[in-house]
């Protein structure tokens, strides 16, 4: 409404103000072009040359201008593609609903059950020091816990739990999903502490006052409330998942593929071409799926 | 402050290549310096030199500028990495330190320079695996890309291989070795003799390949014929029926648990053995060697099928000429001389000129690494580490036990692309 009001008047004062000054004009654009000169030259173009490298034929030494489609039919007609979509994905949506509830419940935890902020901040800090190490060492640290003879498995058979080692620990899927889930979860929790500690705690003392349980409160004002910070944790870990190669080659022993570690073997083969195809279709389905949740919630309401 | 002294650097570094330059020129011009280490010493020469890593050892750089004074620029890459730099950025070296059948693949499109045999001073020295292909007169010659087969070209301008030796060589032949199966002696409990071995139900889930898909397919291919499935007329240069008999009889595998893990690298190779994860897998020697520096036992099994063999060789990068290029013969010549032929059989690989490298180790390091004599004394890798106590035998036997048996070399297959895509299929399954 106010916007419909405002109209009229601006429009009236245009011609004015364009008479006044011609920096007027160009300020908005002056004021946007470092970004939009960092965000052209390392964002846009290297995907225009991906877009286009993905057209060009190859062999084992170069790359040829040239405008192929066998590249992608190569990627969208073989199994080999589709089953290792269907993995990646399937790693996505276990690690995203498992970073997502053990994420919400950690932020919960910081913002309501902590009373001072300085201890809030404190622990929150707590939470991000696994982040000073690196994350191949993060990842790889887990092989000597989870090995054969590794530190779960030996407990386990020096106690009597078990008669010989667990195999699937290590070099298997829950190996996977579990360092991923270690190394994401912050990513979840972040963005939903983040909007916790800006719920007005005055709405959950009315929804108290009006007669309303813990899980009425925590289901119909903490959890809509949330939302928006869950989309922003879900699209970091759905990107990170989906374009992970290394956790998935280390943890799996080899035995798994996801698409980036696809790529990979086709870069460190040379075959360019091939693999900035199989980039356009990754881009284009994460972007499906990022579409697909900022459908689903508003996160500009958070910004 | 930062502007100044960058362009200082800049002007200094400049002026020192011209009156580098300047040098060289005025050295060649006068003719006045005679012997070849006097000019390197005097005019800086570098020889910019990049390879698959296994030769790129700093200790040959650092040998090489004390006895030459030619600086060696190194840089090491994986072997796809170096078979495209080869092609496509030929000027950006000038020595290839690369494997024979990146050679098939590098030499035809012209990037490097045959060599004049009679510039070689120890041409005639050299393991005759190389040149004829048979170690001794009355050994076979091995499936996949034998390094003869593309040792030679017919004519100094010539991009086609010779079928014999002629005057012009490709790549003076360095480094080689003949690879098998790493196992746990410990933990297998049993004697372990062929590759078929490995597909033992009694290992399953204890075995692991190289996810390399060049290598892990010979590897593959001795395994499969091992187990009496099929067999190549030629391993090296499979047909696409051969290549999908092969792919499939490894899905099927994997898909019955026989691996436990595939590994890219060297150290995940170690880590896989150390730690007891695999029983048996594919492995190179260094590997082997570390492993059993962690005081865990590991043996490099010979089987009866025989070894997968690879080696590697200098090649002269095509626009090398005048100085430069007779700097590089005088560095292809120190490198057969002797002192790292004896540097690169300490460490488990195999000299190409043996009569040089023998003046440069003991009599126990010579009987112990090349004839398969029990050791004397304590065995040291290069860098002084002890590799052997007293009494250990070479797994494998003599130089001529190991290299006589190769059943086959590493190679490059015209059905290449196709073996990769099914390569891939087979990690993805």
């Amino acid at each position: 409404m106010t916007v419909a009001l405002e109209r009229p008047a601006i429009a009236a004062a245009k011609p004015a103000r364009r008479r006044r000054s011609s920096i007027g004009v160009v300020t908005p654009y002056l004021q946007s072009a470092p970004l939009a000169l960092i965000l052209g030259a390392f964002l846009l173009l290297p995907i225009i040359m991906i877009v286009v490298v993905s057209f060009w034929d190859y062999d084992f030494a170069a790359m040829y201008p040239d405008f192929l489609t066998t590249n992608y039919s190569d990627v969208l007609g073989s199994w080999v593609t589709w089953k290792t979509y269907l993995n990646t994905i399937k790693f996505a949506a276990i690690v995203w609903a498992l970073t997502l509830f053990i994420g919400f419940w950690v932020a919960y935890f910081l913002a309501f059950h902590i009373r001072t902020t300085a201890m809030q901040m404190v622990l929150f800090l707590v939470c991000t020091v696994p982040f000073l190490t690196s994350n191949i060492i993060r990842m790889i640290s887990w092989i000597p816990v989870l090995g054969r003879n590794g530190l779960i498995n030996s407990t386990l058979v020096h106690l009597g739990l078990v008669p010989k080692p667990i195999e699937w620990l290590l070099y298997s899927e829950f190996a996977v999903v579990l360092a991923m889930v270690h190394l994401y979860t912050l990513f979840m929790v972040t963005p939903i502490f983040n909007t916790l500690m800006r719920i007005d705690r005055s709405l959950v003392e009315a929804a108290r006052d009006a007669g309303a349980s813990g899980w009425q409160v925590l289901w119909n004002v903490i959890i809509p409330l949330a939302k928006p910070g869950m989309a922003i944790g879900t699209i970091f870990v759905v990107t990170l998942v989906m374009a992970d190669f290394s956790t998935v080659q280390v943890m799996s022993g080899g035995q798994s593929a996801s698409v980036a570690l696809m790529m990979k073997n086709q870069m460190s083969l040379l075959q360019y071409p091939a693999a900035a195809a199989n980039a356009v279709v990754l881009l284009v389905l994460v972007l499906l799926m990022v579409a697909g949740i900022l459908r689903i919630v508003d996160i500009r309401r958070e910004l | 402050m930062t502007n100044t002294s960058k362009t200082k650097t800049g002007i200094s570094r400049r002026s020192l290549l011209k009156t580098g330059a300047a040098a060289v020129g005025l050295a060649a011009g006068s003719g006045v310096i005679t012997g070849f280490p006097t000019i390197w010493a005097q005019s800086n020469i570098t020889l910019r030199q990049f390879g698959t890593g296994v030769s790129n050892l700093n200790a040959i750089a650092d040998k090489c500028k004390a006895d030459l004074g030619i600086t060696l620029e190194m840089t090491a890459t994986d072997s796809d990495a170096a078979a495209q730099r080869a092609v496509t950025q030929p000027d950006s070296y000038d020595i290839a330190d690369i494997e024979y059948w990146i050679c098939k693949k590098v030499f035809p499109t012209g990037v490097l320079q045959p060599m004049d045999v009679s510039k070689l001073k120890y041409y005639d020295e050299l393991v005759p695996l190389f040149k004829t292909g048979k170690l001794t007169p009355d050994s076979v010659i091995a499936q996949g890309t034998a390094p003869h087969t593309v040792g030679y070209v017919e004519a100094q301008d010539s991009k086609t291989f010779a079928k014999a030796p002629t005057n012009w060589f490709t790549m003076v032949p360095t480094i080689y070795n003949a690879d098998t199966l790493g196992i746990r002696p410990d933990l297998v409990g049993r004697d372990i003799t062929t590759w078929a071995d490995i597909m033992d139900p009694a290992f399953k889930g204890k075995t692991a390949i190289l996810n390399i898909p060049s290598i892990g397919i010979m590897d593959a291919a001795m395994i499969m014929e091992a187990t009496g499935n099929i067999k190549y007329a030629d391993k090296g240069n499979m047909t696409k029926d051969e290549i999908d008999k092969t792919i499939d009889f490894l899905i099927k595998a994997k898909q019955a648990g026989q691996f436990r893990a595939f590994w890219k690298s060297f150290d995940e190779s170690v880590n896989l053995m150390a730690s007891g994860e695999v029983v048996i897998q594919s492995m190179w020697s260094p590997a082997v060697a570390a492993v059993r520096s962690k005081g865990i036992a590991c043996r490099f099994q010979p089987l009866k099928e025989g070894y997968r063999s690879w080696g590697g060789g200098l090649g002269l990068a095509a626009h090398l000429k005048g100085a430069e290029l007779d700097a590089a013969y005088e560095y292809i010549n120190w490198y057969t001389s002797g002192w790292v032929g004896g540097y690169l059989n300490r460490q488990g690989y195999y000299s190409a000129n043996m009569v040089s490298a023998k003046k440069f180790m003991s009599e126990d390091e010579w009987g112990y690494w090349i004839e398969g004599k029990p050791a004397k004394g304590e065995i040291k890798a290069p860098d002084g580490t002890v590799m052997e106590k007293a009494g250990a035998v070479r797994d494998g036997g003599s130089f001529e036990e190991r290299m006589g048996k190769v059943a086959c070399w590493n190679s490059v297959m015209d059905e290449d692309r196709y073996m990769v895509k099914r390569w891939n299929e087979f990690i993805a399954s």
